[in-house]
């Protein structure tokens, strides 16, 4: 049988995603939101009406790390001695040293701090692809931020966002909690004709509104009873906003009722597990996280970078093992604008560089692996001779997870991303078939 | 069948809400005793109409937008640096060394944003120019730049002041002209950077073409995005706009490569290469040092050293190799074009008559717009005075913009605003931040672009909160130091990312005194009666403390 499903949803407004750090619970809070917010629904509804097949039922979620995080110390070429000449206060210690890398394929290790995340690339279901990023040389975080989101580097006139033209390109209605933003507003990513669900976090997502008042929504549901286009938007934020706050309630009065220790993060699973599989309507899902832009003291195992990676790891294990059955049909992808130069600098840190690595995790991923072409650290093959360069344009790796993971068309995926590069074949098989 | 009484006031209606932001209490029955074609005259010749006093004193003590770029630049943004380079020698490069020396310096700046923000909503607010107001806001998302990048935090408003404001119903060309020779504009668009390759002055930061500004001036600014011009014609306009940029920081090159271990985007924040920059650097030989080049204060500069001289073919015409005269003359040529004319055309009538536009109109508008060589006046009466602008069947038609739905709700109610944070949030939170917005193409006027149930939530919200008096807008605008201090805390103003904190409580309880709760039928009066049935209803059966409140939510309401 069938879920008649819903949305629930669009709450507050207002504060929310910490633009320089997060904690763990911070994260968790909004891993677990964003499990709560599709509940099944008795009531019919013009955007449930569309059938729940097998692949309406697989979600994306977009992490992007804005600030520029530092590829090469997440997922660390160790087997290059110049990775060790050009960072001598940074680099990450090699493996069985105290706080050294953990080793991913021989050539490559990841951030200790990171080491959450091995139960996933043990597994197989976690996977990087390596020296990805813009083919735009901007070194800017607005613009390159600004490309990564609309999807179309170079131009600037594009007005949506890719996240969104995703779900746009699914024929039929949509309804409001297809997709969602963890942030105080939408951002360029998910910005577009598709209707988004936008959630604030922590305190601010209870905030009473007016709008909760019994004698104010009776007042409005008067003014609002047509079938006219305005009305029915009034409606669908109605009852999704009602619906949210209730959830959010009980979510909340359940977090509050464990003591705030490390204790609470087993609350967290626990309260993410069992929200989890009543979860459908959701497809697509963004939060950023800021932090990142490590020009000073970026540490190597620890320090600034590091005290970042954990609790992302943290979070992150941590979603997939709540997301349960559904994380079968669920693909993560993390980003970051670009890199970060190759050389540390004067003040124990990076600055701006160009490639990168992307993240990808989720049941439908062929992980383990280090996909990509590394085109190596020594001078000749450093982009502009400075920073790792860009062999796997990052819209590639969306490509396929667009193709063998939401099962769209190459008709979809050119209108998600038009005039988008050939396939390179660095990520064949990302994505299990 | 509808009344000759109830006709007239529709058509009054009509010219408030679309030469202004709707009518402010009394409006309704000016214009109704002067007649509103009259309205419609006066409106087209700003000129006319009287400022009070007040408001003139009010928009000068917003001392900042009238400032010239490079004043704003060496009040504004130099502490930062200095107070940054400071920071930087004494602590070693520590990060949270830096952020707290250059704090007071960042909280200083935002003064810049806040007043262009409030300078421009006490305008649409109060100001009795309503259509100058109109055209002002449209021109500038015309012309879009966002205050979020760099050096436009602190440019934005003067960009208005001066490039905009002016210009906004005389030739086109003007304002084009004024928009292409802004620090602000060829800052947002990368033309500052926009440098002939093997120039004597290309090098590092500028060492080769940027086409940014030349595509979005075809595609945004005048022919349109299907006015007929080729990738060849961008890269011919790119070449032609070289040397179009920003006064050095000292004699030779614009700038030089990056030295290792640069700067991030805390504090001065994107500025480790621009050229003002250089003023701080280890050569000092900036403006008004000896040796310096004269600079213009409103801070444009023609680097000839990094312009191409060769001749150029563009759009079809032969652009002999003459320096700054090449850019003046392809200005002239996209200003004078027919595809600019029916670029212009359509947009002004989608943001005056109907998201889709009759076609007929635009089709007279371009005419004109070419008959009169492109005076926007003119182009106005044509499409005020057309039988499409007055068809009935467009009245009450346009879904109102966030921009638009706020300001139209201050102005009905009538309440003087002294904190404006309650206004600009709103639209913030409804996704139109003032300034705020990243994309050369600016915001969409659209029903599609702005109906949607999470915006119905905030609107209503918002409406109720103003409607019961539970908005501080007459609060002082910022709260006093926690450390009692006499400097007050600026908050940002435009969200960077479309992020940021949007924090409006809509609910009671969370302000002290608040403002005067609008007098529903005072209110209804200033709306000239005009609800349907079903409103009215609604209106009557609800307790009085909710009439204002339903009548700032109402379905008529959301439209204009």
């Amino acid at each position: 049988m069938q879920k008649e499903l819903q949305p629930l949803d669009r709450c507050a407004r207002c504060s929310a995603v910490p633009a320089t750090s997060i904690s763990r619970r911070a994260f968790l809070r909004r891993a677990a939101i964003l499990s709560a917010s599709g509940i099944v629904l008795l009531s019919p509804h013009a955007w449930a009406a569309r059938s729940l097949d097998a692949s309406s039922k697989r979600r994306l979620i977009v992490v992007f790390l804005r600030g520029a995080v530092d590829g090469l110390n997440v997922v660390v070429p160790h087997g290059e001695p110049a990775y060790y000449d050009a960072r001598p206060t940074i680099a990450i210690g090699r493996m069985g040293a105290s706080d050294g890398l953990v080793d991913l394929d021989g050539h490559f290790g990841l951030h200790p701090a990171l080491a959450p995340l091995q139960s996933q690339w043990r597994e197989g279901t976690l996977a990087f692809v390596h020296a990805c990023g813009s083919p735009d040389p901007t070194r800017s975080h607005f613009d390159a931020q600004d490309f990564m989101e609309s999807g179309t580097p170079g131009i600037k006139s594009t007005q949506d966002g890719w996240l969104n033209r995703t779900l746009a390109v699914i024929p039929g209605t949509h309804g409001p909690t297809e997709a969602l933003s963890l942030g105080p507003t939408v951002p360029r990513i998910l910005s577009g004709k598709a209707p988004v669900a936008n959630i604030a976090l922590g305190r601010a997502a209870e905030r009473p509104m007016p709008m909760d008042r019994p004698v104010i929504e009776a007042a409005f549901d008067r003014l609002y009873s047509g079938n006219d286009s305005i009305s029915r938007a009034y409606r669908d934020g109605r009852e999704a906003r009602k619906r949210l706050m209730s959830e959010l309630a009980d979510d909340m009065a359940q977090a509050n009722g464990g003591a705030p220790s490390p204790q609470g993060f087993s609350d967290d699973t626990d309260r993410l597990a069992r929200l989890i599989g009543r979860d459908p309507t959701i497809r697509v899902a963004f939060m950023a996280l800021g932090g990142w832009d490590t020009h000073v003291s970026e540490g190597a195992a620890n320090g600034q970078l590091a005290g970042h990676l954990k609790p992302l790891g943290e979070g992150l294990a941590s979603l997939a093992k709540s997301l349960g059955p559904s994380y079968q049909d669920t693909v993560i992808m993390v980003i970051s604008e670009f890199g970060r130069t190759m050389h540390e600098n004067g003040n124990g840190g990076t600055d701006h560089g160009h490639g990168n690595v992307m993240w990808v995790m989720g049941g439908p991923v062929k992980g383990g692996k280090v996909y990509g072409k590394w085109p190596g650290l020594s001078p000749g093959n450093l982009y502009q001779e400075r920073d790792l360069a860009v062999t796997t344009d990052f819209r590639e790796p969306i490509a396929a997870v667009l193709r063998s993971h939401m099962e769209f068309s190459d008709s979809q995926i050119d209108r998600v991303f038009p005039g988008h590069p050939r396939s390179s074949g660095h990520v064949d098989g990302l994505i299990k078939v | 069948m509808e009344s000759a009484g109830e006709s007239k006031r529709d058509r009054i209606l009509h010219v408030l809400n679309r030469l202004g932001f709707g009518p402010r209490p009394g409006d309704f029955e000016r214009v109704s005793a002067m007649g509103p074609e009259r309205y419609v005259h006066e409106q087209l010749h700003p000129e006319s109409i009287a400022i009070p006093g007040d408001l003139t004193e009010r928009v000068n003590e917003y001392r900042t937008i009238h400032m010239s770029p490079l004043a704003l630049f060496a009040e504004y943004q130099r502490p930062i640096m200095e107070a940054r380079r400071d920071a930087k020698g004494e602590s070693g490069g520590d990060k949270g060394a830096i952020k707290d020396a250059t704090k007071d310096a960042r909280i200083q700046q935002r003064i810049v944003m806040r007043e262009a923000v409030e300078a421009r909503l006490l305008r649409a607010i109060e100001g009795p120019r309503q259509l100058q107001e109109v055209m002002t806001a449209f021109w500038f998302n015309h012309f879009n730049i966002f205050a979020g990048k760099g050096l436009d935090n602190i440019w934005t408003g003067a960009f208005e002041e001066t490039a905009i404001r002016p210009h906004t119903m005389g030739k086109f060309r003007t304002l084009l002209g004024a928009t292409a020779h802004h620090p602000a504009m060829l800052f947002y668009l990368d033309n500052w950077q926009n440098t002939a390759p093997g120039s004597a002055g290309a090098k590092g930061k500028f060492e080769g073409i940027n086409e940014n500004y030349a595509r979005e001036l075809m595609e945004l600014h005048t022919l349109g995005v299907n006015g007929g011009y080729s990738q060849a014609d961008v890269i011919a306009l790119a070449h032609i706009l070289t040397g179009w940029g920003l006064p050095k920081g000292g004699g030779g090159g614009g700038g030089g490569n990056r030295r290792p271990g640069g700067e991030g985007m805390q504090g001065a924040g994107m500025l480790k290469f621009f050229p003002f920059g250089r003023l701080m650097g280890q050569r000092r030989q900036g403006f008004g040092r000896p040796g310096a080049p004269p600079v213009d204060p409103s801070g444009f500069y023609f680097d000839a050293q990094r312009h191409d001289f060769s001749s150029k073919n563009f759009l079809g015409h032969r652009i002999d190799g003459g320096g700054i005269a090449e850019g003046e003359h392809a200005l002239d040529i996209l200003a004078s074009s027919a595809a600019t004319a029916t670029h212009l055309s359509f947009k002004l009538a989608q943001y005056f008559v109907a998201d889709d536009p009759p076609k007929a109109l635009v089709s007279r508008m371009a005419d004109r717009y070419r008959s009169t060589d492109g005076e926007i006046r003119a182009v106005l009466e044509t499409m005020f005075t057309s039988a499409e602008f007055r068809d009935p069947r467009y009245y009450g038609g346009k879904f109102k913009t966030p921009y638009e739905y706020v300001v139209s709700c201050a102005r009905a109610t009538g309440v003087p605003v002294s904190n404006y944070r309650p206004l600009y949030g709103t639209m913030q939170i409804l996704g139109m931040p003032l300034y705020g917005c990243q994309t050369p193409n600016g915001y969409a006027n659209t029903q599609d672009a702005w109906l949607n149930p999470d915006a119905m939530m905030t609107r209503l919200s918002f409406a109720t909160a103003l409607g019961s008096g539970n908005l501080p807008l007459e609060n002082p605008p910022f709260e006093e130091a926690a450390d009692g201090g006499a400097m007050r805390r600026e908050p940002a103003v435009v969200p960077r990312n479309g992020g940021g904190k949007v924090s409006i409580k809509f609910d009671p309880g969370a302000h002290g005194p608040k403002m005067t709760p609008p007098d529903p039928a005072q209110l209804a009066a200033t709306l000239g009666d005009y609800f349907t049935p079903s409103t009215a209803n609604a209106v009557e059966a609800s307790p009085t403390q909710l009439r204002a409140p339903l009548i700032l939510g109402s379905p008529e309401f959301m439209k204009r």
